[in-house]
C-alpha cells in the first residue's frame, strides 16, 4: 500500500507524462488550488497551458480543532489544469485513478452534476463531482469564465481531494490515521496546525485588525489597478503582485467569516469588493499579455 | 423503399434531471414523416425510427420570366425574354405563357425539382436539430465562446439510415457507426448497425431502455428491502447505464439519531434507499444503486458503508454541538440571519410571526412555537441539511423539553411544501405555518417583490398556495379581506381559483360563479361550491341558469340599475307573473336545491309575460322584480357565469 506522499508522487508523475508542468504550491494563503495564479491567471487568454500542483488550501470555517476525522482547516488539493481540454480528458482522468492503484472494474464510478462557481473570483464552470463507491473524490470542471472574462480555450480543471482519496486507498476512517511517510502519520505532520489554527481563527482573531488589514490590502490592490493605465512600459507592470493583494483580501474575508464577523447582509457587499479586485486584475493580466507583447506574451493560436 | 434510422449523440455525463426534457424535444425530430422513438442514458441521447423514406418525392414548380408582350412563343423574342431564357438555359420549346394571379401574362417554364436522398436531407438538418436542443444551462468546450454549445461535450455521434452513415460533423466530431460501451465494463469502440445497436450495447453493459433500467432498480432494490422513493428512482435511472442494487449496513447505534436526519443523509447526500423493519422503524441498512454489474469482492459495499459512517458521524457531531445552545437561547442570533434585505432579519420576522399568531387567536403553545420556529436556522445541522429546517427545530424542541404541541408545530410549520404535501396536523402548527407564510407574502408585496411570469425567487406562489390549502383544509374562518389587501388580494384570489379548480377538481365556471359574488372566507367559498356542484347535475339547474342569464341580459339591455328595487306587488298580473313572485319569495335565502325548483315558474313567466311593454311603469316594475329575484338568488353563486350546454368555454 502506498503512503500519502507516494500517491502524490504517482499523480504528479502521471500528469507530468501527459505534458503538465509540475509546479510547487503557491506561497500565499488560498482557499482552493483554483485561486493560485497558475490557475486563475493562466486560464485566461489563448495560450495553451498544462500544469499540476499540490496546493494546501485553507478554509477557516472548516476547522474542527483536529477533532473531526474528516474535516480540516487546511487540506491538500492536487490541482490539474489542461488548457485546452483534450478530447479524451475523462479517460485520462480515469487512468490517473488506475495509476494510484484503483482497479475501476471493481468499483462503482459515477459522474454527478456539480457546477462550480466562485463569486469572489468572478469565475464559474460546468462539471461533476466524481463519486467512487459513494465517496466524492474529485471535482471536475470545465471553466467557462474566470475573473469575469469568457475563456477562449476552455480548460479542464481536475481537483483531487488528497486526504479523502488517500484515506479511501489506505482504508482508514480518520484522515489523521493516514500514513504520510514511513513512520509518520498525517496527525504527526499536521495535527498541531489543525488545533492551533482553529484556536486562533475561532477564538483569538482580532476582528477590527483583520478588517483594517483587509482595507489596507484592498487599497494597495486598487492603487496598483489604477496605476496600470498610465504606466509606460506595460510588461514591467507588477500585475502578479497586484493579484497577491487579491489573495490576501480573499483569505482575510474567509478568516472574518469563520469568526462570524460578517453578517449575511454585509456578505454580498464584501464578496463584491473582492470580486472587483479579481476582475480588475484579470483584465490587466489579459491586457499585458495581449497588448503589451512583453516577455511571456501570448502568441495567438491560429 | 423505407429505411431504419438511428441517431446516437454520445456525450459526457448529462445531468439526470435534464434528460427527460431533451427527449421530449427529440421526439419531435423531423424524420421525413417517420415517428421518432427516443431513449437515453447519462452518456447518450438516442433517436430510432422505422420507415424513413429513402428518397423524397420530386416536385415541379413554374419559373416565371418577364412579361409576355406577344401572344405566342416564337422568334424573334424581346431582349428581356431572350436574356431570361439564356440565363436559365431554356429552349423555345420549353417556354409558355402563364397567366399570373395579378391578371398579367408572363413567360414561364416548368422546373422539375428532383427528389432528394433522405441521407442528404438529414445530413443537413441533424446538426442544427442537435445543437438546437434547449437545455437549462449549456457550456462550450471548443472553438471559444462562439463555438457550439451543448449540455456537456459531444464525444461521438452514430447516425445511420439503413446501412448508410448520414455524414455530418458537430464540434469536430464526425458522425459514424461506432458507439461506446459502459465506461469500464464495455468496449471503447463498437461498430453497430440499426439492427444490432441495442443488443451490442447490452453486450457492453449499457441498458439503453430507461424503462428497463428503472424496472431493474426497482425490483432489485425492493427485493433487498428498500422503501422505493419515486423521485430517487427516477434520478438513479438517469445516472446509471447498468444499474445494480446492493445492500449495505450501518451500526445500529446511529439509530439513536432522528430518522429524519438519517434518511436525509442517505437520500440526499448518498442517493441510497432506506430500509424499514416490520415494525415500521428505520433499519440499520441501506440500498445503494451501483453503475456496474456486480460487487464480487464487496469493495463497493465496504466503500459506501465507510462514507455513510463518516456522514453519520458528522450528523452526530452537529447534533451534539447544537445541544450546547438551546433553541430558546438562539433567538437573538437570528438578528444576524437576513430574511430579505428590505424586510430585515429573521429576528424581526420572528417578532412579526409571533404578533400575527396572537392576532389570529393562537394559543400560548402556538405563540411559543412562533417564537422558536426559526431558531434552528442557526444550528449546524440545518446549515448542513437545509432541507430539514423546521424538522430539526421540532426535534430539538422536543429533546429540550418543550411541550408536544410546541415541538410539533415547529416541526411542521413549513408544511405544506407542495400541493401534494399535507398541511400541519395540529391547530398550533396550522396557525404558525399560516402566520409565517402570510408574513412572507405581505412583506414581499409591500416592498414590490411580486412574482411575475416565471420569476418568483421567494417562492411566493408556493407560500400562497400553502395558505389557501391550510385555510381550506383546516376549515379556518378568517375573513379573506382581513388577511389580504390590494395586489396581494388579487394574487390570493387567483390562488383560491387555482386551488379549487386544479386541486379540488371543481369546474372552472363553478369556481367563477361562486367567486363572482364575493368571498368572505375560503371556507365559505368551499361550502357554496359544494352546493353548486351538488345541484348542477339535477335536471332543472342548467335551464334555470340559462333563464337567469336571460334575465341578466334583459336587465343589461334595459340599462336597469336600482340598488334597492322595491317591487310594487299590486302592479303584478295574476298568473305566471304573480306566481313567480310568490314562488321566489318563499325560497329566499334558501338552499340551491330548492332554487332549482323555480324553473317551471321562470319558464312559464318567460312564456307568457312580456317584460318590455309599452306602459313605462309596468315595464319598470317588471324589471325591478327580475332584478330583485336575481339578487336574491345570487348570494351563493352568479348563475350567469355558468356555462350551459350549447355554450362554449370562453
Amino acid at each position: 500500500m502506498d503512503n500519502f506522499q507516494q500517491t502524490v508522487f504517482k499523480l504528479k508523475q502521471y500528469w507530468a507524462e501527459r505534458g503538465c508542468i509540475v509546479q510547487e504550491p503557491y506561497d500565499i494563503e488560498v482557499g482552493a488550488g483554483t485561486m493560485c495564479p497558475e490557475t486563475f491567471l493562466r486560464v485566461l487568454g489563448a495560450k495553451p497551458y498544462r500544469v499540476a500542483y499540490v496546493q494546501p488550501s485553507r478554509r477557516p470555517t472548516d476547522g474542527r480543532y483536529g477533532e473531526n476525522p474528516n474535516r480540516l482547516y487546511k487540506h491538500q488539493q492536487l490541482q490539474v489544469i489542461l488548457k485546452p481540454t483534450p478530447d479524451d480528458i475523462i479517460d485520462q482522468y480515469l487512468g490517473s485513478l488506475e495509476a494510484i492503484g484503483i482497479d475501476l472494474s471493481k468499483h462503482d464510478l459515477k459522474l454527478e452534476e456539480d457546477n462550480w462557481e466562485s463569486p469572489t473570483l468572478g469565475a464559474w464552470g460546468i462539471g461533476w463531482q466524481v463519486m467512487l463507491d459513494g465517496l466524492e473524490i474529485t471535482q471536475f470542471t470545465y471553466f467557462q469564465q474566470c475573473g469575469g472574462v469568457d475563456l477562449e480555450l476552455v480548460p479542464a480543471e481536475i481537483t483531487y481531494g488528497l486526504e479523502r482519496l488517500v484515506a479511501f486507498l489506505q482504508n482508514v476512517e480518520s484522515v489523521f490515521d493516514i500514513q504520510w511517510a514511513p513512520g509518520f502519520k498525517y496527525s504527526d505532520v499536521r495535527l498541531a496546525d489543525e488545533l492551533q489554527f482553529s484556536v486562533y481563527n475561532f477564538e483569538m482573531v482580532t476582528v477590527e485588525r483583520l478588517w483594517r488589514l483587509f482595507s489596507e490590502h484592498e487599497a494597495e490592490c486598487k492603487g496598483l489597478l489604477a496605476a496600470y493605465a498610465k504606466y509606460p512600459d506595460k510588461h514591467r507592470f507588477p500585475v502578479l503582485p497586484t493579484y497577491d493583494q487579491v489573495l490576501k483580501c480573499s483569505h482575510l474575508f474567509n478568516l472574518l467569516d469563520s469568526r462570524g464577523a460578517i453578517s449575511v447582509t454585509e456578505r454580498v457587499g464584501v464578496i463584491k469588493r473582492v470580486r472587483d479586485l479579481a476582475v480588475g486584475t484579470a483584465r490587466l493580466w489579459l491586457d499585458q499579455h495581449t497588448e503589451a507583447q512583453g516577455p511571456g506574451s501570448q502568441e495567438r493560436v491560429a | 423503399m423505407s429505411l431504419d434510422f438511428l441517431l446516437e449523440i454520445g456525450t459526457e455525463e448529462i445531468p439526470h434531471w435534464m434528460i427527460p426534457g431533451a427527449l421530449a424535444q427529440l421526439e419531435k425530430l423531423d424524420l421525413l414523416g417517420a415517428q421518432p422513438r427516443v431513449e437515453a442514458t447519462p452518456r447518450r441521447l438516442v433517436v430510432q425510427a422505422a420507415g424513413v423514406p429513402e428518397q423524397t418525392q420530386g416536385t415541379e414548380r413554374v419559373l416565371l420570366g418577364p412579361a409576355a408582350l406577344g401572344f405566342s412563343a416564337g422568334p424573334p423574342m424581346d431582349p428581356a425574354t431572350e436574356g431570361w431564357m439564356r440565363k436559365n438555359k431554356l429552349d423555345i420549346t420549353e417556354v409558355f405563357i402563364q397567366d399570373t394571379e395579378k391578371g398579367g401574362r408572363r413567360w414561364g417554364a416548368t422546373r422539375r425539382i428532383p427528389g432528394r436522398a433522405a441521407t442528404e436531407i438529414l445530413a443537413e438538418s441533424l446538426p442544427a436539430s442537435i445543437l438546437g436542443l434547449q437545455w437549462p444551462k449549456t457550456m462550450y468546450w471548443t472553438g471559444g465562446k462562439s463555438g457550439p454549445r451543448f449540455i456537456r461535450p459531444i464525444r461521438w455521434i452514430v447516425a445511420l439510415l439503413g446501412d448508410q452513415i448520414i455524414p455530418f460533423e458537430i464540434a469536430g466530431v464526425k458522425s459514424g457507426n461506432v458507439t461506446r460501451g459502459h465506461r469500464k465494463l464495455g468496449a471503447a469502440s463498437i461498430p453497430v448497425s440499426t439492427k444490432n445497436y441495442e443488443s451490442e450495447l447490452r453486450k457492453n453493459f449499457v441498458i439503453l431502455s430507461s424503462h428497463e433500467r428503472r424496472h431493474k432498480i426497482e425490483t432489485e432494490a425492493a427485493a433487498l428491502g428498500a422503501k422505493i422513493d419515486s423521485d430517487l428512482l427516477e434520478t438513479l435511472t438517469f445516472i446509471t447505464e447498468f444499474p445494480t442494487a446492493i445492500r449495505g449496513d450501518f451500526d445500529p447505534a446511529y439509530l439513536e439519531l432522528p430518522a429524519e436526519v438519517l434518511t436525509t443523509v442517505m437520500r440526499h447526500h448518498q442517493k441510497y434507499f432506506s430500509v424499514y423493519g416490520i415494525n415500521g422503524a428505520l433499519a440499520p441498512n441501506f440500498i445503494a444503486i451501483m453503475n456496474t454489474s456486480a460487487d464480487p469482492e464487496g469493495l463497493i459495499k465496504h466503500g459506501n458503508e465507510r462514507v455513510l459512517k463518516a456522514r453519520f458521524n458528522d450528523a452526530r457531531f452537529f447534533w451534539n454541538v447544537d445541544q450546547q445552545k438551546k433553541l430558546v437561547d438562539r433567538g437573538d442570533d437570528l438578528a444576524h440571519v437576513t430574511f430579505q434585505a428590505k424586510l430585515g432579519s429573521y429576528l424581526e420576522k420572528t417578532r412579526r410571526i409571533t404578533d400575527l399568531v396572537k392576532e389570529l387567536g393562537g394559543n400560548e403553545h402556538a405563540q411559543r412555537a412562533a417564537e422558536l420556529c426559526k431558531c434552528d436556522l442557526t444550528t449546524e445541522m440545518v446549515k448542513e441539511f437545509t432541507d430539514l429546517q423546521g424538522v430539526i427545530g421540532g426535534l430539538y424542541a422536543k429533546a429540550q423539553g418543550e411541550p408536544e404541541a410546541v415541538s410539533r408545530a415547529i416541526y411542521q410549520h413549513y408544511q405544506p411544501l407542495s400541493m401534494e404535501d399535507s398541511i400541519p396536523e395540529t391547530p398550533e402548527g396550522q396557525i404558525v405555518s399560516l402566520a409565517d407564510k402570510l408574513d412572507t407574502l405581505r412583506g414581499c408585496f409591500s416592498v414590490g417583490l411580486i412574482p411575475s411570469g416565471s420569476k418568483d425567487p421567494f417562492a411566493l406562489r408556493r407560500a400562497a398556495q400553502g395558505v389557501v390549502k391550510i385555510l381550506a383544509e383546516a376549515r379556518l374562518d378568517y375573513y379573506f379581506d382581513q388577511l389580504f389587501a390590494g395586489e396581494l388580494r388579487d394574487f390570493m384570489l387567483e390562488r383560491v381559483q387555482y386551488y379549487f379548480r386544479e386541486v379540488r377538481g371543481y369546474k372552472y365556471d363553478e369556481v367563477n360563479a361562486v367567486l363572482k359574488v364575493g368571498i368572505s372566507t375560503v371556507n365559505d367559498v368551499e361550502n357554496r361550491l359544494r352546493q353548486l356542484a351538488a345541484v348542477r347535475p339535477t335536471p332543472n339547474f342548467e335551464p334555470l341558469a340559462a333563464s337567469f342569464k336571460r334575465v341578466n341580459n334583459i336587465l343589461k339591455q334595459a340599462e336597469f340599475s336600482d340598488p334597492d328595487p322595491t317591487v310594487n306587488v299590486r302592479m303584478l298580473e295574476d298568473g305566471p307573473e304573480k306566481e313567480l313572485y310568490e314562488a321566489y319569495q318563499e325560497r329566499q335565502a334558501d338552499s340551491l336545491e330548492r332554487v332549482a325548483g323555480l324553473r317551471p315558474y321562470v319558464d312559464r313567466y318567460f312564456d307568457k309575460v312580456m317584460v318590455n311593454v309599452a306602459d313605462p311603469d309596468v315595464r319598470k316594475n317588471r324589471l325591478r322584480m327580475l332584478s330583485h329575484m336575481l339578487r336574491t338568488f345570487s348570494t351563493i353563486a352568479d348563475f350567469s357565469e355558468i356555462v350551459t350546454s350549447g355554450e362554449q368555454k370562453s
